[in-house]
């Protein structure tokens, strides 16, 4: 379970200081499928960066299954369970999506279960398991090596950054499976979601709504999805993911 | 074969993973002297009467055979400079690998001079494996100055895989290559200085025959106070296509200078350069971090891979 409190997040910007995130307080309880969604600059990367400690909050605590991990680095926050997958995946010369997925298992992989990350994200093992993760992969295929690398973890709190951005309409629909499949198997374990798409706010148990840096609204899906649909916040498939 | 210690045979490891005697022909150069040598029918090696080092001829047509040709020195204060010629037969299909390690745990500098020159028949293929490594804690340094010379007829192929990871303290390292008609090239280095080592790598390759090709690639990491100078040029004197690339990784207070080179004296030579220098991406240590690494343990998996 994953509790923020109060969580405020402010950065310089030219000269004045600039909020970028409110206040915020939300809770994501083990079991628990979570879309954070709301307009393009709302603060949703920033506060999954807050998360992962990628960034220290101005003020607030967060806390992981009962601890606190405000102060906590990215490595020591990611052998607590928290996994995260970048809506930019940074490439890496030399280092190939086999190594990327060792490194995420934290042990070595056998190719068959390399091949299972890879397949549930729609790349065929075989062609990719030795490639390099540099620039001769599209953004599509570097995004669904991001999201393999999660999978790979098998964390505790799985935090996924607009994911079907860069990701054709097949495998758009292999993703959807594979979130269902993660929402089936998280008894102690939780999944936190960004994304505009109607189809994953769809499978949500909980739909929480950033603007502005703050929650503007926060609910179980059927309450929120309803007044979402049609505006920016939850756009169809055909128009968004490719 | 005489007995090498351990500090010998841990050098022979690091530089041609021999645990034990090779298969097919070699020669082992122990503190500048023969620790064990073996011609086969095909390949035979004799030493030089004039200077030190070996005539190394492979018959025409050999198939599938190695030559082993390590180095290693443990005196401190030994200097040497040996030459090693290798006449490689029409059609001939072989791997070389040579290599030299230096253990200084003394005062004085340890040199190892190799000149290679390799003149390579029509049709030939010869894969060439190199590996520099020092180790020691002697106030001596170690010194490698490698020359190599390559001079391929119609038709050949040499690949050389040259690497150079760790304990070298000064390194200059010069390799020209002559190349006939439909002859290729491939170079593949690798380089990485730490504490105040220097190294300094320079190519010259001649495209002279029609369809001759080279493809020379250089991966670096320089770190704590090192420098490394990349000086590549590829002459194309004919219809040809030459490659250059030099791709590193600056770190600390290590300098890089990165010389790149084409000439083209024929309109039909295609000649390409690529340059890049760059520290480490945050980014990149801030993914490994969120794998659960640390930032020291992201460093070191980036640049294993980068120099793999
Ligand atoms: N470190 C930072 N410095 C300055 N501005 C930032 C920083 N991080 C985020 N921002 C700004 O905060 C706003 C929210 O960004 P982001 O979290 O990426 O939004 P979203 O993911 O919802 O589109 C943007 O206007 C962005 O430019
Ligand atoms: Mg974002």
């Amino acid at each position: 379970m994953l509790e923020l409190k109060h969580i405020s997040f402010d950065v310089e910007d030219g000269g004045q200081d600039r909020e970028i995130i409110r206040d915020v307080s939300l809770t994501i309880p083990d079991g628990r499928l979570v879309v954070v969604t709301g307009p393009n600059g709302g603060g949703k990367s920033t506060l999954a960066r807050l998360i992962m400690g990628i960034e220290k909050p101005t003020s607030g605590t967060i806390a992981l299954n009962g601890e606190d991990i405000t102060n906590l680095s990215i490595t020591e926050r990611a052998r607590r369970g928290i996994g995260f997958a970048f809506q930019q995946p940074v490439r890496f010369k030399g280092l190939t999506v086999l190594d990327l997925l060792r490194l995420a298992a934290g042990r070595e992989l056998n190719p068959a279960e390399a091949c299972e990350y890879l397949a549930a994200v729609g790349l065929c093992a075989r062609d990719y398991i030795n490639r390099e993760v540099n620039a001769s992969l599209s953004g599509g295929e570097l995004k669904r090596v991001e999201i393999a690398t999660v999978l790979a973890r098998g964390t505790a709190l799985s935090v996924f950054d607009e994911p079907e951005a860069g990701i054709d309409l097949w495998s758009f629909q292999n993703l959807i499976e594979v979130f269902e499949g993660m929402r089936k198997n998280i008894s102690d374990s939780a999944i936190m979601i960004i994304s505009h798409q109607e189809r994953i706010l769809n499978i949500a148990d909980e739909i929480v709504v950033l603007a502005d840096g703050q929650v503007e609204k926060q609910g179980p899906k059927d309450e929120i999805l309803p007044g979402l649909i049609g505006t920016a916040a939850a756009v169809a498939a055909c128009r968004k993911a490719i | 074969m005489k007995e090498l210690d351990s500090i010998q045979k841990r050098l022979l490891e690091e530089i041609a993973d021999l645990h034990a005697i090779p298969e097919g022909a070699y020669n082992i150069r122990s503190n500048s002297e023969s620790a064990g040598r073996r011609s086969t029918a095909n390949i035979e090696i004799t030493p030089k009467t004039d200077v030190a080092g070996l005539d190394i001829r492979i018959k025409a047509g050999t198939r599938r055979e190695s030559v082993h040709i390590p180095v290693v020195m443990t005196q401190s204060g030994l200097k040497e400079q040996v030459y090693n010629d290798f006449y490689i037969g029409e059609g001939a299909d072989v791997v070389i690998i040579a290599g030299c390690g230096i253990d200084n745990c003394g005062m004085a500098d340890s040199e190892h001079d190799g000149i290679h020159r390799f003149y390579v028949g029509k049709n030939a293929r010869v894969k060439y494996i190199e590996k520099h490594y020092g180790s020691g804690d002697g106030a001596g340094k170690r010194i490698l100055n490698p020359g190599t010379e390559v001079y391929q007829e119609e038709g050949s192929t040499v690949e050389m895989e040259m690497a150079q990871i760790k304990g070298v303290d000064d390194t200059e390292r010069t390799t020209t290559a002559e190349l006939a008609a439909g002859a290729k090239l491939v170079v593949r280095e690798r380089l990485m200085t730490h504490g105040n080592q220097r190294a300094i790598s320079t190519y010259v390759v001649n495209l002279n025959g029609a369809g001759s090709s080279a493809d020379v690639v250089s991966r670096s990491v320089a770190r704590d106070n090192s420098y490394q100078r990349f000086d590549a040029k590829i002459i194309g004197n004919a219809p040809c296509n030459g490659h250059t690339e030099c791709d590193s990784i600056i770190m600390d207070n290590g300098r890089i200078l990165a010389v790149p080179g084409l000439e083209a004296n024929d309109v039909d030579a295609a000649l390409l350069h690529e340059a890049a220098i760059g520290k480490i991406a945050g980014e990149q240590l801030t993914k490994l971090m969120t794998l659960g690494l640390t930032e020291q343990e992201a460093e070191e998996q980036i640049i294993s891979g980068f120099l793999k």
